[in-house]
């Protein structure tokens, strides 16, 4: 057993956690973040390529863009949270120039916006250690600790690498684990399988917004690549016949015609009216994409190729844990949440954070808890006596027995991203969803148990099982279509349901709702 | 899925069983092995990093295929991994967004006008 003390611990790895991590050293923080892969390749930033909420420091600017979110955020969002992620995100973002190498943006300037996931994540893990944080890679978290009042104190988890468990005592705790893509494939998401959500509820943190949960990416069937090459695609069957599919500005329908053409049988994607601007420099924009066509021998822009739809769980969507004040604490003492680990309805609401928003987010809201958790770190020293809060696949409440995860993961994903009931949601598949999902969560509750690193799996298994959940509960709870949300059952939009819903519970999911603060006033 | 690394480029640095996310790779005292392919997520990100082009990446996510060592570096130069910040690198970066909502206008477009 490694034991080392801290006063920040960030749990993650992605940029939310870095820039979390950079805030807390800041504040003269020593911080240890903890990856479950390697900081720099590990999550949905790694493989992708944000481009951040981007709005110049001018009043008149900054006051459009925020009236204009709030529009889309459809009652759930708060326009000053969005103020301030948009200053954060416009003040720091140039911070990793040193790192970072930021093109042109065509007219003599530099192009911050956009970055590209590969070097992005280089930068931000560069800049951290510059800055003294310790990494530590390879190090998943398995279960927060917490002293005698209930705070939380640190995790414990297992160095996989070297087959060492490991506890990290800290003054405060930032939740940075990312969302959860229920190994759907989606590109970078692996690891996201929710389990900073299923660590953080364990020590009485809710979540809020896990409805919003429905967003896809397109892809050939071999791989999921970024989606930029696709845009402008027409849609075929088996036999050569063209799908009707509404363009993307549809939203929800685009996935809906698509999903339902899938339901039926094979659907091939025909490039070749994309932009002429794009072939020729996909591969410098996106080398990663280029590659899997390159490597099948297929020119995407020339040959038709079949595609599938890849889930993306909370990931684009905007639940998560829920952000209690202005310094990102969740509910529970001690432990503070940022990026996607977070819910991002204060500057979402409803709408996919995807892409912009999200990044910004990610960003602002890791530096906000990154630099409250330092403060907090200093009105709570240590305290020797801690003890694990982690219970399911580590103390099962009855005769312990092995569990098929691969089997069970295949299911609950099914029960998530199923184009039949994802992008149909009704109450009658909910329910029986909600049921089938509930009995994955009290087996491993119940049976599961593992120690050391064989424990990371398991755990990994209870996370996603426990999201599924609260995703399921809250979309059956909110009786109506709002952004992302979209009910089959239930096509319109009420005024008074523009209220948020929490939820939490393990063995029992309770939904709630809350009034945002903005239209509470 | 990773499909090999070729031994006679490999140095031994074992960057790549440390970057691996997913914990594919184990280090040896030699060339790494793929110890755990089924946790590949096809990422690229190993053969990114590699400095000695030695890796090679499948393009399909689901199953094993053939290694191809034809083009090594690829993925190194389109990203201009090892180049110096200014070099131009990102250059192209900018057009992402204008595209991608370009490709959205023609499919919005061609729904608008006559089939």
């Amino acid at each position: 057993m490694t034991i080392r003390a801290a006063d920040v611990l960030v749990i993650g790895g992605g940029m939310a956690a870095a820039w979390a991590a950079l805030a807390a050293t800041e504040q003269g923080a020593r911080v240890v973040m903890v990856d479950k892969g390697y900081c720099g390749t590990s999550g949905v930033t790694a493989t992708g390529g944000p481009n951040h909420w981007w709005v110049p420091d001018d009043p008149g600017l900054r006051a459009e863009a925020i009236a204009r979110q709030t529009a889309k955020a459809q009652g759930l969002a708060e326009p000053e949270w969005m103020a301030r992620i948009i200053d954060l995100t416009f003040r720091h973002l140039p911070w990793i120039a040193p790192y970072y190498p930021f093109g042109s943006d065509g007219n003599g300037g530099t192009y911050f916006s956009g970055v590209r996931g590969p070097e992005y994540m280089r930068a931000l893990r560069t800049f951290a250690l510059a800055a003294g944080v310790t990494i530590l890679d390879h190090h998943p978290a398995i279960e927060l600790l917490a002293d005698g009042d209930g705070r939380v104190r640190g995790a414990r988890g297992h160095d996989v690498r070297r087959d060492v468990p490991w506890e990290i005592h800290a003054g405060a705790t930032v939740m940075a684990t990312g969302g959860c893509a229920f190994r759907s494939g989606l590109i970078g998401a692996a690891l996201n399988t929710g389990d900073g959500f299923l660590m953080a509820a364990e020590a009485g943190a809710r979540l809020s917004g896990m409805e919003f949960s429905l967003a896809w990416s397109l892809s050939p069937t071999w791989a999921c690549t970024r989606t930029l090459p696709y845009t402008a695609a027409r849609f075929f069957d088996a036999a050569g016949a063209e799908i009707a599919v509404p363009s993307l500005r549809a939203g929800h329908a685009h996935y809906q015609a698509l999903g339902a053409a899938l339901l039926r049988g094979a659907v091939y994607a025909d490039l070749s009216e994309a932009p002429a601007a794009l072939p020729p420099i996909l591969h410098r924009i996106q080398p990663l994409t280029a590659a899997s066509f390159a490597r099948k021998g297929i020119d995407p822009f020339r040959d038709r190729f079949p595609v599938r739809l890849y889930g993306e769980g909370t990931i684009r969507g905007t639940g998560g844990l829920r952000i209690a004040d202005a310094d990102c604490r969740t509910d529970v003492p001690g432990l503070f949440a940022a990026g996607d680990a977070a819910t991002r309805e204060l500057v979402a609401g409803a709408a996919s954070g995807g892409g912009a928003v999200n990044s910004a987010w990610a960003l602002g809201s890791g530096r906000i808890a990154g630099a409250a958790a330092a403060r907090e770190s200093r009105r709570h020293r240590m305290t020797a006596a801690v003890h694990g809060l982690g219970r399911a696949g580590l103390h099962p409440t009855g005769q312990s027995r092995p569990i098929d995860i691969a089997a069970a993961t295949v299911d609950i994903e099914q029960h998530m991203h199923g184009y039949d009931r994802a992008l149909f949601r009704r109450h009658e598949t909910l329910t029986a969803s909600l049921e089938a999902l509930g009995a994955h969560w009290r087996t491993v509750a119940a049976h599961g148990q593992a120690h050391g690193g064989a424990a990371v799996p398991l755990r990994e298994l209870a996370a996603m099982a426990a999201t599924a959940q609260w995703c399921t509960a809250a979309a059956l709870a909110r009786a109506e279509t709002r952004g992302l949300h979209v009910r089959s059952d239930a096509p319109e939009t009420h005024p008074h349901r523009a209220r948020r819903q929490i939820v939490h519970g393990l063995d029992t999911v309770v939904v709630a709702a809350e009034t945002p603060a903005a239209v509470a006033a | 899925m990773i499909a090999a690394i070729d031994t006679s480029r490999c140095t031994g640095c074992n960057l790549c069983v440390e970057v691996c996310p997913t914990l594919v790779l184990d280090a040896t005292d030699a060339v790494p092995v793929i110890a755990r392919l089924a946790a590949c997520q096809t990422c690229y990100l190993c053969e990114v990093y590699c400095p000695a082009g030695a890796i090679h990446v499948g393009a399909d996510q689901f199953a094993p295929e053939p290694a191809s060592f034809v083009t090594p570096d690829r993925l190194r130069r389109d990203h201009g991994w090892d180049e110096p910040r200014g070099a131009g690198q990102l250059d192209d970066y900018r057009r992402l967004g204008p595209l991608l909502n370009a490709g959205v206008e023609i499919a919005a477009r061609r729904q608008a006008g006559p089939l």
